[in-house]
């Protein structure tokens, strides 16, 4: 089975490609790029006036499988992911039971082998339970096929086991990907600290939340040598202490994203939870350092957070509903935005969304080298719709984006050579 | 000019305007609360839900005489606050109240957004008795109409609030419906107290309480909860009677014609001393006494509004 | 003055109705003994402080003045609106006074009908009698006047127009066809 895209622009940031061009797919894997490409029997796509990239990577989501099914599981959250134009997700592990063992990590490779769409690349925990007491058996988890280490939404407080987390990693060649906030400083804080949390009365997270444990993640990382990932930066303060970092040659990678790019705090008027995060999101001043940090490749990757939640869990008080959001349908087209706010180019979106986070895990995807394995993004660019959050493949519809006029889709994703969805 | 608000959920959504009819209703009503038969038949009829999730013993009292005496059947649900895992779901108390038909909710609740959250859930009237840290309208209205019975207008006057500003609806919506009146608002408190931001929303911030008394028409103290002592916002209550606390040396800064309040329940000797708050000043009773008037022009507004502008 | 409006009682018109009516009330309740005018907001309770004026220079004597404001008792809530409240001020008590309830035009009788209520919510006159400048009929309620300016025969569409001045004063008396 072969398949012949034809007259695309072809981006491929690894190889240095940006060009119209063809793309020839034979037995599951990239066999030719050129112009003027035949294949006697392929199936041809007219790509004119699409995008052809690497398929899209999102190295932050959480699938909530096993254990929390009812919001998402390996087979929706694929299929969102698809949607999205996404062929790979990595899941965080804090599912229920908790991806701290080989035997979690071999169910949910072996399920997202059998049952999924898109390729899914597990995360264990940095410790046990996510509890921050006992480090994980980190080789276990890396031979079963965890790709990266991370006690996402419960970070790690004690400061003597990030330590010896970052230095027992190491070996393993396993980023750390914190999620940067001392739990201390948040409280119970359910939204950004500041002029709108005083006016609508609730408690506010501060920016220090994150910068202190950014930068106390970042130092460690410094002093041991090994690699950290900071997850979903937030402030301007985490933007600069990545920045300084990255100078000093420490081996730090961060992502951001689209909510925190898109939205700002004022998106919380009204209550709505929609707009509850954590980090919560903030200031536009936030966002343009965030946006800047985009712009000057401080910022490495764009992930979603993808956080599905039931209705019900969402459909409360302010201060009682979970944080979190589903994002991987709608992150293509507010990147695309900024592409058209001139924040940063195609290639740069591309980059941030295929061969960098490809890189930061260390996983043979995001590119279209030949011979590599046929992961295919085709995006029309100007394809306007509307968001409506029961269209959404997730289980959860928990979007604040619902209603909104974007811009950009993918209109074919292409897994291994197989065309798994197609707008 | 008539009532356009279907819901009262806070003071910010009121007009100078609104404020004032508000006022000039409960001044009018407060001539019924001075009668031997308390009571006119003006919402005869009328159901009124008085729910509340945190104990609150005077102001539902408050609006439940409020409610009787215009001669509407009030009805009494406490409930415990809601959470995801246990208990019965905002959404759910709200449909089954709903399915009564109540004309107005009265709603506290110990979440900020909930009243707001109700509101966009059922038919009726919305009036929110107090939203976690976010407002308390009915407690802003009736401090305006003390005011402006003992001082004959609004405009210009100067208050000094002194207290915990961040966790306190009643300075959120004093500090609303003040500034719309045309008077200056100071806002003093511990470092820990005051909110970020706050002075965008027009108040003058103060940390020492001197400062913020000096030449005040109107001194308004804000209840401590004792149990922040000894956290992390506040070490003891008796550095914080100290700095915070008003007592007759402090006043005697203020002018000569000073008013004391206090949205009650007092801690004497904490942040009011009993010599300010049994004092010649002090029109603790008096709010509570124009309580009663406020919520009644309240429900009578609400209940009879042109809610085309809602 | 529009096309569509007649004067039916000028101030010196309003003031001789005003006269007699102040002789029959002392004629009938036999002096000032006991009696006290209420006005009903607002109009009613400019033409009791003229009647009760009327009644001093004719017998001499202060009687006691009231105003009542009745929207709190009106059965129209909802369908009217929330119509601003004027205050009620009753400075004696009504227990066993003669009351003299003064309106400007009696219409429906509803107005008379919530004032009545208003009073015995307030305490327990010995009777209460109805004073009114225009009676204009239509009444949908079993009351009638004790004491009548003018009786205007009307249709339900037309108007009566009850002007003050800006003393409170009034000026004069129109019909106002639709």
């Amino acid at each position: 089975m072969s398949i012949l895209i034809k007259g695309g622009r072809v981006i491929d940031p690894a190889n240095g490609i940006d060009d119209t061009l063809d793309l020839l797919i034979q037995e599951g894997c990239i066999a030719q790029v050129g112009k003027n490409l035949n294949a006697a029997g392929a199936e041809v796509i007219d790509a004119a006036g699409l995008l052809v990239t690497p398929g899209l990577i999102d190295m932050h989501v959480h699938l909530r499988d096993p254990g929390q099914e009812y919001k998402e599981d390996i087979v929706s959250g694929t299929k969102a992911a698809v949607a999205g134009g996404f062929t790979s997700v990595a899941c965080m592990p804090n599912t229920n039971p908790i991806n701290d063992n080989k035997a979690v990590t071999r169910y949910i490779v072996e399920k997202a082998k059998a049952e999924g769409v898109a390729n899914v690349f597990p995360i264990g925990s940095i410790t046990k339970g996510l509890k921050g007491e006992t480090l994980s058996e980190m080789g276990d988890l890396k031979d079963a096929g965890c790709v990266a280490l991370s006690d996402d939404g419960r970070p790690v407080s004690d400061g003597e086991i990030m330590r010896r987390a970052f230095e027992y990693a190491k070996p393993f060649n396993l980023p750390l990907i914190s999620h940067a906030e001392d739990l201390s400083l948040i409280g119970e804080g359910v939204m950004n600290d500041g002029f709108v949390a005083t006016e609508l009365g609730l408690k506010g997270v501060p920016w220090v939340a994150e910068d202190a444990a950014t930068a106390r993640d970042v130092m460690l990382a410094e002093f041991t040598g090994a690699r950290l990932h900071v997850a979903h930066v937030s402030t301007k303060g985490s933007v600069e202490i990545v920045r300084a970092a990255k100078k000093r040659g420490v081996k730090v990678t961060c992502e951001a994203t689209p909510h925190h790019f898109t939205l700002t705090e004022e998106a919380v008027r009204g209550y709505d939870t929609n707009a509850k995060m954590n980090p919560p999101l903030r200031t536009a001043e936030d966002v343009a350092a965030l946006r800047q940090g985009l712009a000057d490749g401080t910022v490495d990757a764009i992930a979603t957070d993808h956080a599905p939640h039931h209705l019900d869990e969402k459909n409360v008080e302010f201060n009682v509903a979970l944080n979190g959001i589903v994002g991987l349908e709608t992150a293509l087209p507010l990147s695309l935005a900024l592409v058209r706010d001139g924040v940063f180019s195609l290639v740069d979106m591309v980059t941030k969304l295929t061969v960098a986070p490809a890189r930061i895990l260390g996983i043979p995807r995001g590119t279209l080298s030949v011979g590599v394995v046929a992961d295919v993004t085709l995006i029309d660019p100007e394809l306007k719709w509307t968001v409506e959050a029961a269209k959404l493949h997730s289980k959860s519809k928990n979007t604040p984006f619902n209603g909104w006029n974007i811009q950009g889709a993918a209109v074919r994703t292409i897994v291994g050579g197989k065309v798994v969805y197609q707008r | 000019m008539s009532f356009r608000h279907k819901h009262i959920l806070g003071t910010e959504q009121l007009s100078r305007e609104d404020i004032e009819l508000i006022l000039d209703t409960a001044e009018s009503l407060r001539e019924i609360n001075s009668r031997e038969i308390k009571k006119v038949p003006t919402l005869r009829g009328k159901t009124i839900v008085n729910l509340f999730y945190e104990a609150s013993t005077r102001t539902r009292t408050s609006f439940e005489i409020a409610g009787k005496r215009l001669s509407a059947d009030t009805i009494n649900m406490t409930a415990s606050t809601s959470s995801v895992t246990k208990g019965e779901t905002l959404e759910d108390t709200a449909k089954n109240i709903q399915a009564m038909k109540p004309d107005i909710i009265v709603m506290r609740h110990s979440a900020s957004g909930a009243p707001h959250y109700l509101a966009q859930r059922v038919d009726c009237s919305i009036i929110n008795a107090g939203d976690g840290a976010h407002e308390h309208p009915s407690q802003a209205l009736l401090d305006l109409l003390t005011i402006r019975q003992r001082k004959g207008r609004l405009e210009g006057l100067t208050v000094a609030i002194v207290g915990d500003i961040t966790h306190s609806r009643v300075a959120r919506s004093d500090l609303y419906a003040m500034t719309k009146m045309g008077m200056k608002v100071r806002f003093c408190g511990p470092g820990t107290m005051v909110p970020p931001g706050i002075e965008r929303l027009g108040a003058e911030v103060f940390t020492d309480m001197d400062d913020a008394v000096r030449d005040a028409d109107v001194v308004m103290m804000l209840r401590i909860q004792l149990e922040r002592q000894g956290k992390t916002l506040l070490p003891t209550l008796r550095e914080y009677a100290r700095l915070y606390g008003l007592n007759p040396a402090r006043l005697a800064l203020a002018k000569s014609d000073v008013i004391v309040m206090h949205p009650g329940p007092l801690n004497r000797g904490v942040e009011i001393s009993s010599y300010v708050a049994n004092g010649s000043r002090s029109v603790i009773l008096n709010q509570v006494e124009n309580g009663v008037a406020v919520r009644m022009a309240l429900l009578y507004l609400v209940a009879g509004g042109d809610h085309s502008e809602a | 003055m529009a096309s569509n409006e007649t004067v039916i009682l000028d101030s010196a018109g309003i003031g001789r109705a005003l006269t007699r009516i102040a002789h029959e009330i002392l004629e009938r309740n036999k002096g000032t003994e006991g009696l006290v005018l209420i006005g009903i907001r607002s109009g009613g309770d400019h033409l009791a402080r003229i009647l009760g004026q009327r009644i001093t220079q004719i017998e001499g004597e202060k009687i006691p003045l009231g105003t009542i404001d009745i929207t709190m008792y009106r059965d129209d809530l909802g369908s009217r609106g929330s119509l601003p409240l004027g205050k009620t001020e009753i400075p004696f008590p009504l227990d066993g006074r003669k009351v003299v309830l003064i309106d400007d035009v009696l219409f429906t009788g509803r107005t008379i009908r919530a004032a009545m209520d208003a009073l015995v919510d307030i305490g327990r006159p010995k009777n209460i009698q109805l004073a009114t400048l225009i009676d204009r009929g239509h009444r949908e309620l079993p009351i009638r006047a004790d004491y009548v300016g003018r009786n205007v025969p009307t249709s339900r569409e037309e108007k009566i127009l009850v002007e003050f001045a800006a003393d409170n004063n009034p000026v004069e008396v129109r019909l106002v066809k639709p």
